[in-house]
Parts: structure tokens; C-alpha cells; sequence
């Protein structure tokens, strides 16, 4: 804790309390609030089994968001290499664990929450990213050897989600740890090759997908031609959307998901009862509400005086956009169907967690926002 | 600090246009929100009803099926099964176990049930026993306490009280074939439901069957039903009532079943209403709509007796000389007979080289019509076929109501066969012999006849109308008293024929009965109000040949079964104002060769007595059986 003494004009803990973003805080619980609503629907009109357990998350999540965002910005980036090593090691142990017989197990079990480390390895892999091109000197970001490892930090984990196989996770490393890249200021032409190197793979990848991932993206091409089977998810839940119309059929009303037509609809296809009870409207009210945290992200990224706030910042945001596109696009047929929550609103404790870790180190930059770093972490006078 | 500024401001570039991505793909977003819940919603709001709305059909009851007199004839009787919804029970096997210390379970029982559990959601109710009686079913209902889950089902049954007795009139339901599926009802789609398959059951099915209500209900994504959204009952059949006296029926199908196989047919003449129609052996019609083991199945189909024939309408057999009043009236009618005509009889007839024998060997000597008929002398009917020629016989024949399909409202009549110079080279290549026409002129050869025809013939003679049968009285409603004829229906065209001629062939029948030497004189009714007219007949069904002739044949009791003749009568009383007329056909009921009054004619007596005692076509419904208000069985 020597750190916390070394600047004598580290503003005291009341203070830093004051400087939190509380009308992002408000934001968020509101956003929280909906999906307790959501929730409480689901389960036809109950606080149990979900909605109940998930307003105590929110109320764990919150504090541990506000502790997150007063702990300094500079402890983060010192702590990122470890950070990322911790969620790395839980994650080759759920994967070896999984491997030795316990089948397709993700989460290390702490009680109140089921831990899933491919969850934490997003954030993980912001920060790291953050820190890594933070110390990068400007010319070094035209040296493609200098790229090397940060790409590692991305496929490394990416692979291993892969493997589990976690589709969804993976795509979201990997196109998050991109925006990290792009952010960094890597040249347009690199991704090009990457991507075309990529569509040189995909015909091996494709080989190599199982059976149910190749079926997800089939059924995604033709919903219809096996309502029953694969496709039933992707149907039923445009039917649920779909017939929700402009006002939608009213709080606790959706027949689709009361009646049981929507499977996992506590979960990554909770937007389906918004979208069926509350319409067009619903939808749009919510992807408004993302929309303003998105831009409460993007002006604490624009704030912050230093390199790695602002990347950390961006990363984040981007990482937020990336749940909630990835989840409403795979809900109304948009994509296929692969498994990514609606932050703030799918039933889930490590989800609520990560997520709010995450709004809790963007709020650690605009606490911080105007402490300069760096390269290395040290404070620039 | 000029590098860092750089990279800063490379940083916000490349942030702003992250931005515009992300701007662009939450527009795609909110774009698909609007296309699928605005450009598509009504489609989508279709579908999710589908998903979520369950139409159920109701069957409704099956109408009643009563005779004249509103006597039930086929009803509808609950049925009780017990059931059990798997996940309101606890442990299974021992809630079997205790069911089945309370009524019966075989083992059968115990494997449906749990091929049952297995196959099907564990809300649906599985049948642990079908068709219970009522002390089974309240033993079962009160100890529902104390087996969890398992609960009574009340369906309906089609009952028959009379069983066999009615079975070939009223016929019987069973389920629904794969081949009438495709039919416009979706009520046959019903698991449960059962369709007329014959008599009037199925002659009448669509006006039986009424109409199937509904009720829609909400169902979750397993089946299971939340709530019902709305209900509309059916419209349940209508009522059919039968021509039939069922006391008349009782008494025809039981002097019927005397004779193993036998048919006999009772008609108001001035009407056609078919007042008993019996055919034997039956079979029991209840059996059908429980369904038939296949043991069941094999005893009806492969019983020499043909059970499963209604043989009154669907039995076809020569007519024997209850052809000849036919003949009779074809000849006067055609003039080549006078009353006084004559005809010596030998005891043979020559044509050629053929000789055409008459069943009185040593002959009847010289004799005109009415004396014919009464002794029934084949020569001077061969006389006569030979004058006539085949087509005036068959003219005449069908004007009688023979050999033409009558239209009764009963399926599986058969229009038996009246031959013609035409039918004869169209269907055999070969020209008509003159031969043949001796032959059918006593009925026998080609011609073939139902025992329904008959008895139509019978009332066309007692009322010189075209009188047609009918067995539904009417639907829906008991006929009311005025209905009661008073005369012959003015809808049935006069037959055309002189009533002179008419008068002396019912003379000649009346011999027939009352004289002695007639050749049903044993089977005469005393009582004079009653008297009745009427003609024996035997079919051949076992040619004799000349060496049989020659050296004795069988005869009586020795006689194999299945070569008897067939035994016939037709009859018509009483004959001062003729209403009542019946035909009794006995199934190899005569010997070889003999005149068969002996064994039909009794039969139609005793119909004929019980017909004019009863009157049933002169009597109104008793009160309790108006209306509509007809007690459901």
C-alpha cells in the first residue's frame, strides 16, 4: 500500500466518494431495475427464483463497483499483468478439469456465485491490453514484432474458450482485444491481413467446429427449415419479438415466454420479454439507456488526462457495446445464436460481476481522471 | 511531449470512428426491432397464438335411435374409466397396487400403463382402466383420498338394450377406419369417436352425429392446458325414429332365430313403414363399439350363418312359385289368360326334348288361375312363361317392386335379378332360350329376389300401388297421432293393372290359405277377422338331376343342410281390407323337391296374428314418449 502514501495530494476516500459518477450510478441502477422486472416476469410474477437473488447481486455488485472505482487508477495498471496471469491460471484450470471427466464445466463454484474465469478474462484482457500499449512508444507501434505478444494476451485465452466451447466469449476476446489494437493506433492494413488470413482459416475451422456450433450457424442461415430442433431458440424468440409490436402486450402478459415457448429466457434471451411485454417502445427505451452509458464511457474516456485511462476507458465502453450488440443482434435473428448476457439485465452472478467490475475501473478513471501516468505507471509531474 | 500529443490525438481519432461503428450497428439494431415488431408484427402476433392456442373439439352426444313407439333402441350409456396424472401421484407402483385391491388390474392393464408413463408428459392422464361398471367405479371414487393422482373419467358408450334383436336394422358404431378420415368433419379425427358402420347408423351418421362444439384453450409449450380462453358447445344428434314395433321386432327375430337362419319382413302396406325386419342369426352390436377381439372377429366372419348379413335386404334367393301371383297377373294383364283360361296338367311339361316337371308328380289334371295358384301347379305356369316370353314376365316382375332396387333407407340392399332377353346376351354373349323362360316362369333359374322385394310385392298386391319401404319414421321429433294412415299414401303411383285381375290372384291366395288342398291350408289363421291370403314358394338350391328323379331322392331330415331348399311365403292380411303383409324366407328350411309352405308359412301366420293384434300402424305413441322429451337411456 506504499503507493497510496506517495503522492501527498491523494485526495482523501470522502472526496474520491464525491468524485464517482453517481448519475452513471443511477444510470446503471436503472438499467439493474429493468432487469429485476424482467426477471420477476419470467418468472410469471415471483421474486423467486430469480429476480430476487439477482437484486442482492446488483446490491454485492454495486460495492464492490464503488470499491473498484476509488482504489487508485495507477494500482490497476500496476496489478493488470497479475490480474490477467490470475484469470489465465483459473482458466486453464477449468479447461484441464473439464478435460480430466467433469464434462463442459465452466465456473468454479463459490456459493453465491458460480465463477466463470472466461467472464473475468474480458476485463482482464482490457486492462492488460491498456497497460501494454500504454508503455508501447508511439514509433514501436509500427513494429510488427512489438505486436506480437498482445496478440498472444488476446488468442492465448481466446483459444482456450474456445475449446471449452464457448463461442460467444471467444468472439468477444477477439473482437475486443482488436478494438484494443485499433484504439492503439495499429495500422488499418494489419487488420486486413489478419482478416484475410482468418477467411484463409476458416475451412479448416470449419472442420473442426462441433456438430451443434456448425447446426447454430445453419439454423441461423434458415431458421424455419427445423422449427423443433436447432432452430426453435431462433424462432421462437422473433415470434416472442415479433409479436410484441409498438406497445407490446403489457407487464407480465408476453404468452410467449409465460407459456414456456422461450427456453433460457432468464438468461441470454431475457430481451425477448422486454421486447414481447413492452414493445418497440421497451426496445427502444433500452438501447437508449445502453446508449447514454456508452456515451458517459466515451466522455470519461475524453476526460481522462492520461494514455491509459482513456485506452482502459475505450476498452471498456467498447466491451459493454459488445455485450449488448452481440446478445440483441443473436436475439432478433440478427447473428447466431451464441451465448453472451445482456449486461445488467440476464440472470447471472459472474456476468453482473465482471460487468460491473468493468463500470467500476471506468469510474476509477474518471475518479482519477486527472492524475498523469507514465509508461510505466509512475506519475508524470 | 509532442509524441504523446500525437498519440493522443491518433487515440481520439480512431475513438470517434469506433463510435461511428457502434452508432451504425445500434441503428441496425433498433432497424431489425422495427421490422420485426412493426413491418412483421401481425405475422408474428399470429404466430405466437398459434404457438399458445389449442382448439379442442367436443364431441357431442350421439343421437338416440327409438322405434315407433319411442322404445329405446340405441342409447348412450356412460362409461367410467379410471385415471392417473403421473406427476399428482407419488409413488406409482404402490398407488397401482392399491387400485388394484379395489377393482381388477391384469397384467396387460400394467403394461399400458407404464408404456404409458413413459411415452407421455407427466400431466397427462393415462387410462388405468377403461369401461368400469358402476360398483367398480365407487369404490374406486371413494377412496380417491388415498390414491393420490387417480381420479374417474365419465365418457359415453354406444348401448344397444335390444342387442342382437336389432342389430341388422340398427346396425352399430365402431371407430373411425383410416380410409374415412379424409372425411370434411374434423370430429372423426377424435380418438373416442365412433361412426355408423351399418343399418341405420350409418344410413343416418351425419344427422346422429351432430355437430362438435369447441374449446379453446391456452397451452404452454409442453401441452399443458393453462385456461380456457372460450367454449362453445356442440349440437348434439338428432333423434331418429324407427317404422319399427319393437315388441313386433321381438317377436319376428325370435321365431327367426327358431329357424337358424331365416328373415322375415313386416310392412304396413298402405304405408311401406317396415314394422319388423328380422334377419338371423345377428350378432351383438355392442360388442363393436367397445371393439371386437379378434377371436369375436373370426367366430362372425367364418359362422356358416353369416351373422353379418342382414339377409332381409341383402340375402338374394330364387322366388319359387311366390312368383307365380306375378305370373298371374302378367298373363291376364297381357291377355294371353282369361280367368276361365285351362291347362291340362300331366305332371310334366314338354318343350322339345326338355322335360319341365311339376312338383306334383301324378299331376293336377284340368285347371284354370285360381286354382293354380292356390295348389301352385308349375305346368300351368309353364304354359303361361311360354305365352308370355321373358320380357312381359320381367316387366311385370319389376312393376311388383322385384328385381329393382327399392330405395329403402338402409344401406347394403341388393337388387337381386329379373332376367331379360337384353340382360342375358350383354352379360353372356349368348342369345335367351326359350327353355330359360319356362323355367323363371315358376321363379327359379335366373331370377333372384330379396326377402324386402317380397314383401313389397306383397303390399303392391294387397294396394294395386307402387308401394316403397321405409324404416326412419321420421328425425328429431315422434310423429304425431293425426300422422296415422287412414289409406294407402296417395304418393305411390297406382301399379296400372286391372283390379279384376287384382281380386282374382288375392282369391287364388286366399285358396292358398283357407281351402283345403291350398297348399299353406295347415297355416290358416282361424280368427276371420284376421284371415290372410298369401303363397308358399321353395327356391332350389340343389339341382335335381334325372337319375335322382329316377331312382328316389333324399328327402326330409336326410337331406344335407346346405342342399335344402330354401323355404318362402308371402302373405297379406286381413284379407277384407288388406294392411298388414309380410315375407318369411327359411335358409335351406324345405327338403329337395316338396312344396315349402311347411316351415314359412307358420312363421308368417304367427307374424300376421301378433301384427293385427299389436296394430301398431292404427296406435299413437303413448303420452311418456312424446315430443322430444323421449327419456335418454
Amino acid at each position: 500500500m506504499r503507493w497510496l502514501f506517495e503522492n501527498a495530494r491523494q485526495p482523501t476516500l470522502a472526496v474520491k466518494l464525491l468524485n464517482v459518477n453517481w448519475m452513471l450510478v443511477l444510470l446503471l441502477a436503472t438499467i439493474a431495475g429493468i432487469g429485476f422486472a424482467m426477471l420477476y416476469s419470467a418468472a410469471n410474477g415471483n421474486w423467486q427464483p430469480w429476480a430476487a437473488r439477482q437484486v442482492l447481486r446488483f446490491a454485492v455488485a454495486v460495492v464492490v463497483m464503488l470499491a473498484v472505482a476509488l482504489v487508485d487508477i495507477r494500482f490497476w495498471l500496476r496489478s493488470a499483468y497479475v490480474f490477467y496471469a490470475v484469470t489465465m491460471v483459473l482458466l486453464i484450470a477449468v479447461e484441464v478439469r473439464g478435460a480430466i471427466g467433469m464434462g463442459a464445466q465452466r465456473w468454479i463454484d463459490l456459493g453465491l456465485i458460480q465463477l466463470q474465469p472466461s467472464e473475468f478474462m474480458k476485463i482482464a484482457l482490457i486492462l492488460v491490453l491498456a497497460r501494454y500499449f500504454n508503455a508501447l512508444p508511439p514509433e514501436d507501434i509500427r513494429r510488427p514484432v512489438k505486436l506480437l505478444v498482445p496478440a498472444l494476451f488476446v488468442f492465448v485465452p481466446a483459444i482456450l474458450v474456445l475449446k471449452q466451447p464457448d463461442l460467444g466469449t471467444a468472439l468477444m476476446l477477439v473482437i475486443g482485444g482488436a478494438a484494443m489494437f485499433f484504439l492503439a493506433g495499429v495500422r488499418l492494413w494489419k487488420f486486413a491481413l489478419i482478416i484475410a488470413a482468418a477467411g484463409a482459416v476458416i475451412p479448416f475451422a470449419w472442420t473442426h467446429l462441433r456438430d451443434y456450433q456448425r447446426n447454430r450457424i445453419y439454423t441461423f442461415l434458415d431458421p424455419e427449415s427445423d422449427p423443433l430442433g436447432a432452430g426453435y431458440h431462433s424462432l421462437q424468440s422473433k415470434i416472442a419479438v415479433g409479436s410484441g409490436g409498438i406497445f407490446g402486450k403489457g407487464f407480465l402478459s408476453g404468452t410467449q415466454s409465460h407459456l414456456s415457448f422461450l427456453p433460457e429466457r432468464q438468461t441470454d434471451f431475457i430481451f425477448t420479454i422486454l421486447a414481447e411485454e413492452f414493445g418497440l417502445i421497451g426496445g427502444l427505451v433500452l438501447l437508449a439507456l445502453y446508449g447514454l452509458v456508452f456515451i458517459y464511457g466515451y466522455a470519461i474516456a475524453f476526460r481522462s488526462r492520461s494514455h491509459f485511462g482513456r485506452l482502459l476507458a475505450f476498452g471498456i465502453t467498447t466491451n459493454m457495446f459488445l455485450y449488448v450488440f452481440i446478445n440483441m443482434a443473436m436475439v432478433i435473428g440478427l447473428i447466431p445464436v451464441v451465448g453472451v448476457p445482456l449486461p445488467l439485465i440476464s440472470y447471472g452472478g459472474t456476468a453482473m460481476l465482471t460487468v460491473m467490475f468493468g463500470f467500476g475501473l471506468l469510474m476509477s478513471v474518471y475518479v482519477h481522471r486527472d492524475i498523469r501516468i507514465g509508461r510505466h505507471g509512475d506519475t508524470e509531474q | 511531449m509532442k509524441r504523446e500529443s500525437n498519440r493522443s490525438k491518433l487515440l481520439s481519432r480512431r475513438a470517434m470512428l469506433l463510435a461511428g461503428g457502434k452508432i451504425g450497428l445500434l441503428a441496425a439494431l433498433a432497424g431489425r426491432l422495427y421490422y420485426l415488431q412493426v413491418v412483421r408484427g401481425g405475422r408474428f402476433a399470429m404466430l405466437a397464438d398459434e404457438n399458445r392456442i389449442n382448439i379442442r373439439l367436443l364431441a357431442p352426444p350421439r343421437g338416440h335411435i327409438v322405434d315407433r313407439f319411442g322404445v329405446p333402441l340405441a342409447v348412450n350409456r356412460p362409461t367410467y374409466r379410471a385415471v392417473l396424472v403421473a406427476e399428482q401421484a407419488g409413488d406409482i407402483p404402490s398407488t397401482l397396487d392399491a387400485v388394484a385391491t379395489l377393482v381388477p388390474l391384469t397384467e396387460a392393464d400394467r403394461r399400458r400403463v407404464a408404456r404409458d408413463l413413459r411415452n407421455k408428459h407427466s400431466f397427462v392422464p393415462i387410462a388405468i382402466r377403461e369401461d368400469m361398471t358402476w360398483d367398480e367405479m365407487t369404490r374406486v371414487e371413494v377412496n380417491t383420498l388415498d390414491l393420490p393422482g387417480v381420479s374417474i373419467e365419465q365418457g359415453l358408450i354406444r348401448h344397444y338394450p335390444f342387442g342382437e334383436e336389432t342389430s341388422h336394422v340398427v346396425g352399430y358404431v365402431a371407430p373411425v377406419s383410416e380410409k374415412e378420415l379424409d372425411s370434411d368433419d374434423p370430429l372423426v379425427e377424435l380418438p373416442d369417436f365412433r361412426i355408423g358402420k351399418s343399418g341405420v347408423e350409418k344410413q343416418y351418421d351425419l344427422e346422429l352425429r351432430g355437430t362438435g362444439g369447441t374449446s379453446e384453450v391456452e397451452v404452454n409449450a409442453f401441452g399443458r392446458i393453462v385456461r380456457e380462453l372460450a367454449h362453445e358447445d356442440g349440437l348434439a344428434g338428432q333423434e331418429i325414429v324407427l317404422t319399427i314395433d319393437m315388441a313386433l321386432q321381438d317377436f319376428a327375430t325370435k321365431r327367426c332365430a327358431a329357424e337358424g337362419s331365416a328373415s322375415a319382413v313386416v310392412l304396413d302396406s298402405w304405408t311401406g313403414e317396415v314394422l319388423a325386419l328380422a334377419s338371423s342369426p345377428g350378432y351383438d352390436p355392442d360388442a363393436f363399439a367397445s371393439g371386437l377381439t379378434p377371436a369375436q372377429w373370426k367366430d362372425l366372419v367364418e359362422n356358416p350363418y353369416n351373422p353379418l348379413t342382414n339377409k332381409a335386404i341383402a340375402g338374394t334367393y330364387a322366388p319359387g312359385s311366390t312368383f307365380k301371383p306375378m305370373m298371374a297377373m302378367a298373363g291376364l294383364e297381357a291377355g294371353v289368360l282369361t280367368p276361365e283360361t285351362e291347362f291340362f296338367c300331366p305332371g310334366y311339361f314338354q318343350l322339345g326334348n326338355s322335360i319341365f316337371h311339376c312338383w306334383k308328380k301324378e299331376g293336377h289334371g284340368t285347371l284354370a288361375v285360381r286354382r293354380a295358384i292356390k295348389e301352385s301347379c308349375d305346368v300351368f305356369f309353364y304354359h303361361t312363361a311360354d305365352l308370355l316370353g321373358i320380357d312381359r314376365m320381367a316387366q311385370m316382375a319389376n312393376r311388383f317392386g322385384l328385381g329393382v332396387k327399392l330405395g329403402i333407407d338402409m344401406p347394403g340392399e341388393k337388387t337381386g335379378l329379373i332376367p331379360t332377353r337384353a340382360w342375358k346376351l350383354a352379360t353372356t354373349g349368348v342369345s335367351w332360350q326359350r327353355g330359360e323362360t319356362i323355367s323363371c316362369g315358376i321363379g327359379q333359374s335366373f331370377v333372384s329376389v330379396t326377402p324386402l322385394q317380397l314383401a313389397t310385392y306383397a303390399a303392391r298386391l294387397a294396394t294395386a300401388r307402387a308401394v316403397l319401404p321405409q324404416i326412419a319414421r321420421s328425425q328429431g321429433v315422434m310423429v304425431p297421432a293425426s300422422t296415422v294412415a287412414t289409406a294407402v299414401r296417395s304418393e305411390f303411383e297406382a301399379l296400372g293393372v286391372q283390379q279384376k285381375h287384382l281380386d282374382l290372384v288375392r282369391d287364388g291366395m286366399y285358396g292358398v290359405v283357407n281351402e283345403p288342398h291350398g297348399t299353406a291350408y295347415g297355416a290358416r289363421i282361424t280368427d276371420a277377422a284376421m284371415t290372410m291370403g298369401g303363397k308358399t314358394g321353395t327356391a332350389q338350391v340343389h339341382h335335381i338331376s334325372e337319375a335322382e328323379r329316377e331312382h328316389g331322392h333324399l328327402t326330409g331330415t336326410r337331406v344335407p343342410w346346405q342342399q335344402r331348399d330354401h323355404a318362402l311365403f308371402i302373405a297379406f292380411a286381413p284379407v277384407s281390407a288388406p294392411r298388414y303383409v309380410c315375407a318369411v324366407v327359411v335358409e335351406h328350411g324345405g327338403t329337395i323337391g316338396g312344396e315349402g309352405g311347411a316351415v314359412a308359412a307358420p312363421i308368417a301366420r304367427d307374424l300376421l296374428i301378433e301384427a293385427q293384434k299389436r296394430d301398431p300402424a292404427r296406435r299413437v305413441p303413448p303420452v311418456p314418449f312424446g315430443g322430444t322429451t323421449l327419456a335418454k337411456g
